[in-house]
């Protein structure tokens, strides 16, 4: 029998790390399981932490912030209450009838192993589950991507994915580069580009202006980000970056690589409003938010909704708490709004958890600090680091704390980040009428070189109005990825075509996957060696 | 679309009425639309969800015949393959048809023994069946274990792709003059004294001559509507998908023997028999589990973590081929193993052709050309008495309940 924590977090980014560290804080035994080799998650991703270099921080908001989470994450693993488990992914999440959750886990990057004739190689199948009694799933998200003619040319990149090359290995994915979409994250890869040495040849950006700067409610919800944005500001004006509103990328150009992109003015509604212009690129850096990663929670059966951007989120009530009894969630996966408010929810979620577990925080002054902590994720990207490690000791020594106020506080702060996250989504729509111009021959899925075309005719001829249908007669999101780039964008194609706005039913279908990444049949066969008895055997 | 008639309440009458009311847009719903529209019926085929939404998009597009003892079963199989190979020929290539043949399985003699027992009782029912010995089983499966005793193949099991079957038949049917409401739940039926005519939905009344009851797994629920009783029950099967494959990895449909006896049994536990085939995607398809679950969508360890095992006992190299997806499906499934084919003397003007179990898409062709014959006044080809829908007593349903 594997050992049962109290809880396991799933992903050790903003949300998952401030989970881990606090559920450990407050006393539970933790496993902390994520996909890659070191904590961050995207946000805070970095170069190898053991060949750090100091300007790896550069482009790093609330760094302070992390590394004082980090800090009290590692000295909680060694003292032996964080079971963190790094370069790891679940690939499947299963309610036991005991009421615990066992997580099924594969190495991220398989070693590899002799795979010559006559060698089985099974000596990878049948990895330990982690089993706890209760979840904080903090998956994260990724990318949202809108086909459109040549996105899917080298040399057209994820703004993300850009940013993560960046970040995480110190590469340039180009030279001369054209960032596009829609939404504050384009400012941070522009202007890291051009840190980087990069060329930035426009910001290419749908909507109108900043304006959630200059919404009240954005504004008052996160001070904090007025100067983040006046940072960006600053260095596009430093590197002379034209900053294009209410433009938008038509197509990119190029004979089997980038080369150049057409972008056109367009109005409210996306419809063009201006003559087109050609800039050369080699690097086009492409962002329409993000789209969270719901594959453990819809495994496990919690209900969603949809968010203001337009996403399928799901939802949780004001303790993090999902539709499934003992699986908190918290992160983008309740709704993007960024590393402040996801460091918050991680917080509240295990705070919450203890609560209920029946372990209360009898030391507010480690709750104080994490506050103030939290506050600066949101806040500008100011030098030196604060005090948030101490707290790690002092709790590590102290086992745990938390009041009700402290919940309290935590909810007040969530729900200011919630509204500003509203606030900036209103500002940063995808344009309604994103498919309107879209030729037939554009591949909207890549895995399996689905056109858009090829949905018409299934929309009109074979009567798919929904995008599960869609998806089961032109097969979008079958492939490799199983819909985690075309998802988004087949269930829009689906409303377009049914004349009417995406639902939480047309995403659905193209959210849910299992297992939640592939595995070898080997390890899935594993369990069965392990698990059942053989009724009818082969 | 249906959707303009959305949340409109019970009541009024839609403008057409029909000859025909086909209630369930699945593969069965979809093939007595065609056949009836083709016969010079107004058609109207009305479904609560989307077309194919139901078991007919969680199979696999089995066309069998060599899963099946002689009886009724297998006569209704043969004939529905004429149908899909002579009056669906011309239609063949839309929905991915393919005589790819089966391969059944065995791993031991005495199960080889089992094997030629039961093709000596196929081939007196018209089926072709080839022996297959240890030595040549290679020749058909290059990548199969060597550690199976026998085979025998099937030349006449094929696949398809079962949602562009219904896609398409329900395409041909609207250009016959059918139509088809998605998005349209049956509410109630109209009567006249004890016969229907028609059926009440959320889009409205709709008069007809004669309603089919085509709902696939649910059409226990529907015939409760007219108060009549149908021992339509969920079987849940899991199918796992592969990541693409180079072309004819798989090259037919390979199964174990035990599947047979599977498909026969009435045991509510799990039961797994690999099911092991290529697609035209590249996939491989790996089915089939059983159990009796109720509509419970959770996913099973115990039926994907056996399928996955004995999958990779047929075909060692899958071990290292990565699973990409799985999906489920409830197998509308009778206790005597027989579909519900056929006029329903408990209330005139209603039919049902549903409870196919995991066999509707093969058998759906002739359901569907058999039904649309009976419904014209014709003589069906193919006698329907071993499915009527009085046949089960109520000791059947009693005992059904005892081991649910």
């Amino acid at each position: 029998m594997p050992h049962t924590h109290d809880v396991t977090v799933v992903g050790a980014g903003p949300a998952g790390v401030a989970a881990a560290v606090e559920a450990a804080e407050a006393g539970l035994d933790v496993a902390l399981i994520d996909a890659a080799a070191q904590p961050g998650g995207q946000y805070w991703r970095h170069f190898d932490e053991d060949r750090a270099r100091p300007e790896d921080r550069r482009g790093h908001h609330g760094w302070p912030v992390f590394t004082g989470l980090r800090d009290r994450l590692y000295v909680l693993r060694d003292a032996g209450r964080v079971h963190y488990l790094p370069g790891h992914q679940v690939w499947l999440a299963t309610r036991d009838d005991a009421g615990t959750f066992t997580l099924r886990v594969t190495p991220t990057v398989r070693d590899p192993e002799p795979a010559g004739p006559g060698h089985g190689g099974t000596g990878h199948d049948g990895q330990d589950p982690v089993v706890a009694r209760a979840l904080i799933l903090c998956p994260g998200g990724y990318d949202r991507q809108l086909p459109f003619p040549g996105w899917d040319l080298p040399g057209a990149m994820a703004a993300g994915g850009v940013q993560a090359l960046l970040k995480g290995h110190r590469a340039l994915a180009g030279r001369r580069a054209v960032v596009g979409g829609t939404g504050p994250f384009l400012l941070p890869v522009a202007s890291g580009l051009a840190h980087a040495g990069a060329q930035v040849a426009a910001v290419v950006e749908a909507n109108a202006t900043l304006g959630w700067l200059r919404d009240p409610v954005g504004a008052v919800s996160a001070p904090g980000k007025g100067v983040e944005a006046a940072q960006y500001a600053a260095t596009l004006a430093r590197h002379r970056i034209p900053y294009r509103t209410r433009t938008v990328i038509r197509a990119i150009l190029g004979d089997g690589r980038v080369e150049a992109v057409r972008t056109v003015k367009v109005d409210r509604e996306g419809r063009p409003a201006g003559p087109e212009r050609e800039i050369a690129a080699d690097l086009v850096a492409l962002g329409w938010g993000f789209t969270p990663s719901l594959e453990l929670p819809l495994m496990l059966g919690a209900a969603t909704r949809q968010d203001v951007d337009g996403s399928l989120v799901v939802e949780v009530d004001d303790l993090q708490r999902s539709s499934v009894d003992g699986v908190y969630v918290a992160g983008e996966a309740t709704g993007v709004g960024g590393a402040a408010l996801s460091v918050s929810e991680g917080r509240l979620s295990a705070l919450a958890l203890a609560a209920a577990l029946g372990r209360p925080r009898m030391d507010p002054g480690t709750n104080a600090d994490a506050d103030r902590n939290t506050e600066a994720a949101g806040n500008t990207d100011a030098d030196g680091t604060t005090d948030g490690n101490t707290s790690a000791d002092k709790s590590a020594a102290s086992g745990a704390a938390a009041d009700p106020a402290g919940i309290r506080r935590v909810q007040a702060r969530i729900r200011r980040g919630r509204r500003f996250a509203a606030a900036m989504h209103r500002t940063y729509p995808v344009p309604a009428a994103w498919p309107r111009s879209l030729p037939d021959a554009t591949v909207v899925c890549r895995c399996e070189e689905v056109t858009y075309g090829d949905l018409r005719h299934a929309h009109a001829e074979l009567g798919a109005t929904d995008a599960r249908t869609l998806k089961m007669l032109a097969r979008p999101g079958m492939g490799w990825c199983q819909g985690r780039i075309c998802g988004y964008a087949t269930a829009g194609i689906a409303a377009w075509l049914d004349g009417r706005r995406p639902t939480a039913d047309d995403l659905l279908p193209l959210s849910g996957r299992t297992p939640a990444v592939p595995v070898r049949l080997g390890e899935l066969a594993a369990l069965a060696e392990t698990v059942t008895a053989d009724p009818a055997g082969p | 679309m249906s959707t303009a008639l959305q949340g409109a309440g019970p009541g009024p009458t839609l403008s057409r009425s029909a000859d025909l009311v086909i209630v369930g847009a699945g593969v069965v719903g979809a093939a007595a639309a065609y056949f009836a529209a083709l016969a010079g019926r107004r058609v109207v085929v009305v479904d609560r969800g989307a077309i194919a939404g139901g078991t007919s998009s969680a199979g696999e597009g089995n066309l069998l015949v060599s899963d099946k003892e002689a009886g009724p079963e297998l006569d209704l199989a043969l004939y529905s393959q004429a149908v899909w190979r002579e009056d669906l020929a011309e239609h063949a290539g839309l929905w991915e048809f393919e005589a790819k043949g089966g391969l059944v399985v065995a791993a031991t003699e005495h199960s080889v023994a089992g094997l030629r027992e039961l093709s000596v009782h196929q081939r007196a029912s018209g089926v072709e069946v080839h022996d297959v010995g240890h030595s040549a089983l290679h020749e058909y499966e290059p990548h199969l274990s060597k550690d199976l005793a026998g085979a025998a193949f099937y030349p006449q099991d094929a696949q398809v792709q079962p949602m562009l079957v219904v896609a398409h038949l329900l395409r041909l049917a609207r250009g016959l003059g059918a139509t088809v409401r998605t998005g349209t739940e049956v509410t109630g039926f109209l009567r006249s004294g004890d016969r229907v005519t028609g059926v009440r939905s959320t889009a409205g009344d709709i008069p007809a001559g004669a309603v089919l009851n085509a709902a696939g797994t649910w059409a226990g629920e529907v015939a409760a509507l007219a108060h009549v009783a149908v021992p339509v029950r969920p079987r849940r099967g899991f199918v796992l998908v592969t990541e693409p494959m180079p072309p004819r990895t798989v090259r037919h449909k390979v199964y174990a023997a035990e599947y047979v006896g599977d498909v026969a049994s009435s045991d509510a536990a799990l039961q797994t028999s690999p099911v092991v085939e290529g697609t035209d995607s590249g996939t491989i398809l790996i089915g089939a589990s059983r159990e009796r679950v109720g509509f419970d969508r959770t996913v099973s360890v115990p039926a994907i973590s056996t399928l996955a095992a004995k999958a990779v006992a047929l075909f060692p190299m899958l071990r290292e081929v990565r699973l990409m997806r799985t999906y489920h499906g409830f197998r509308p499934y009778c206790p005597d193993h027989l579909p519900v084919i056929g006029a329903d003397p408990r209330a005139p003007g209603l039919w049902h052709a549903c409870g196919h179990e995991g066999a509707g898409i093969g058998l759906s062709a002739g359901t569907g050309k058999l039904i649309a014959q009976a419904l014209t006044g014709g003589q069906p080809d193919l006698d329907l008495t071993p499915f009527a829908p009085d046949r089960f007593t109520d000791r059947t349903q009693d005992a059904e309940e005892a081991v649910s």
